[in-house]
């Protein structure tokens, strides 16, 4: 079965159409980067199957149910830009927001959950950071404390965006190797991508966007220089060119 | 009690709800929005005395919500429609604002309800409408209501701290983890016109902004911790007020005026003076440097 389906799901800002007819399934285990320009509409695809923001028709469905019943096994970590950085609080107090939904209305996180944030963190190998201000973390410590922050919610479907933009190698390795090990795990992650060169080795599968679904399915078949032209149009071809 | 202490009292009790209040307002980036909320309410107010005919603090409350809640509910409406988000708010209040004035104008024409006392406060006359408490004895009503407000704002903040620090700091995760975030945003919104409506009496309506952001931005430069900016808030909000009523007495002015007057001497201390994020404490990395 598979762990999430998209049908005809359409999707605007004012008049604006950003998502277009936008269909595919996820089977459980897999590793999908989702490719596209910018303004491709990969961030808003994230939003509104997570109902962050509204669709105009079409529907979306986790786990065989509806997103409602299922919120506690979705995670989701935003752009790293979406959030104020410097907001009065550390590391480890991100990491535990992870938890706030299970903590449970007028209660305070309690030991465990605060036991819980540190492993994670120590995970993503920021346990030294814990008390640091958010602020005083490098972009790459900044994006492993948001890992830790999805980590910490023990989903079994993930949607990241972009969370090897702007990190050095470690950061990337360290990434990486976390999403092997949710995918070992029986988990499902899927991975807003903007490095072309390392789609191959890093996703099993890869949805090409822009707008609508270009092509969608296990990455050697699919990402073909054909159908990445077409998702990106003439700029890619420029780009290439321009390079070479 | 004496008067002077009265309207000591009462003065620290509005720095302490709009201290409290404060934190979130500009955490949320919503300063803008305290100023609404502040002038809109005055229609709630009028409003509220057209309909019972009374002055009541308790009819003006709900009247200042419902006002509060609709400025919050129009500036996102019209967001939403397309108009940007100062121009949206600058748009909204000032047109239920003018509606307030033009009501009070032409129907009210009480002695109590003036613009000028809904825009200045007079926390003078606070010790003289007193109302009598069984278990207590004579108590001033505005102060009576501002101890209800601090117990409601303080109740609230500790009933949703978590929620209002992830809707504040992260809202697509919090919508992501089931928080509804919109009914906590009109909650915080009823809470800020309360707060307002209850300081109005001593502060008035542009006062009360000061005294809404300036201790909160304040405790802002000084730590890195919700709770600790949230006691900081707080406190710099009771000094502000307190001293601000020895500035007016010893320069025989207006003592709204002068507790506005003072967040503004503890935002410039802060300002100079704080490890992180002050002036001097940078001069001097530098330097060493
Ligand atoms: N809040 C918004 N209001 C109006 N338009 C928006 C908003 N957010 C995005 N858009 C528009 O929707 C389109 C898709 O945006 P989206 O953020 O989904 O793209 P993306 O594929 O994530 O791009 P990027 O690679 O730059 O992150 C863009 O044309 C953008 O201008
Ligand atoms: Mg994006």
């Amino acid at each position: 079965m598979a762990v999430l389906t998209v049908n005809d799901l359409t999707a605007s800002y004012r008049k604006n159409k950003v998502l277009n007819d936008v269909s595919f399934n996820v089977q459980p285990g897999s590793l999908t980067s989702i490719v596209g320009p910018n303004g491709a509409g990969k961030s808003t695809l994230l939003k509104v199957m997570l109902e962050l923001h509204p669709k105009l028709s079409g529907d979306v469905s986790f786990f065989g149910s509806t997103l409602n019943k299922m919120k506690t096994r979705v995670g989701y970590v935003p752009q790293r830009g979406s959030v104020d950085w410097d907001f009065p609080t550390d590391a480890l107090d991100v990491v535990l927001m992870g938890l706030y939904g299970r903590v449970g209305w007028l209660k305070w996180p309690k030991r465990e959950h605060r036991e819980k944030a540190m492993d994670s963190l120590e995970k993503m190998g920021m346990a030294d950071y814990a008390g640091r201000q958010i602020s005083q973390l490098s972009g790459g410590q900044q994006q492993r404390v948001f890992l830790a922050r999805a980590l910490v919610q023990e989903a079994d479907l993930y949607f990241m965006d972009e969370p090897l933009a702007g990190v050095d190698a470690a950061t990337e390795q360290a990434i990486m190797t976390i999403l092997n090990e949710l995918r070992m795990k029986g988990k499902t992650v899927m991975v807003v991508h903007h490095d072309l060169q390392t789609v191959e080795d890093y996703f099993d599968h890869v949805l090409l966007l822009n707008r609508t679904v270009v092509a969608h399915g296990v990455t050697k078949d699919v990402f073909t220089k054909d159908n990445v032209y077409q998702t990106y149009g003439g700029t890619l071809r420029y780009m290439m060119e321009a390079t070479t | 009690m004496s008067y002077t202490a009265w309207i000591l009292l009462t003065a620290s009790l509005v720095g302490l709800s709009c201290g409290l209040m404060g934190v979130f307002l500009i955490l949320r980036r919503m300063a803008m929005m305290a100023d609404a909320i502040s002038h809109s309410v005055l229609i709630g107010i009028v409003s509220a005395y057209l309909i019972t005919r009374e002055l009541s603090g308790w009819h003006m409350m709900v009247g200042g919500i419902i006002a509060g809640l609709l400025t919050a509910v129009l500036v996102q409406w019209f967001n939403s429609r397309g108009v940007q988000q100062d121009a949206s708010i600058g748009v909204v209040f000032t047109t239920l604002f003018a509606i307030g004035v033009i009501m009070i104008a032409t129907q009210v024409g009480n002695a109590h309800l003036d613009v000028k006392h809904a825009l200045m406060g007079e926390i003078t006359f606070v010790p003289w409408d007193l109302i009598q408490l069984s278990w207590f004895g004579a108590i001033p009503e505005a102060t009576l209501i501002l101890i209800i407000v601090l117990i409601i704002v303080v109740i609230a903040i500790l009933a949703f701290y978590k929620e209002w620090k992830i809707t504040s700091f992260d809202p697509m995760l919090a919508a992501s983890i089931g928080i509804p975030v919109a009914l906590m945003h009109y909650l915080f919104m009823s809470l800020v016109s309360i707060t307002t409506v209850a300081a109005f009496d001593a502060v008035g309506a542009i006062m009360v902004v000061a005294m809404l952001i300036t201790p909160a931005a304040a405790a802002y430069l000084w730590t890195d911790r919700l709770s600790i900016m949230l006691i900081l808030s707080g406190t710099f909000g009771v000094i502000s007020a307190i001293g601000g009523y020895y500035i007016a007495v010893f320069l025989d002015t207006s003592i709204s005026g002068s507790m506005a007057f003072a967040t503004g001497i503890v935002f410039m201390i802060s300002f100079l003076c704080s490890p992180k994020h002050g002036v001097l404490a940078q001069h001097f990395r530098t330097v060493k440097m």
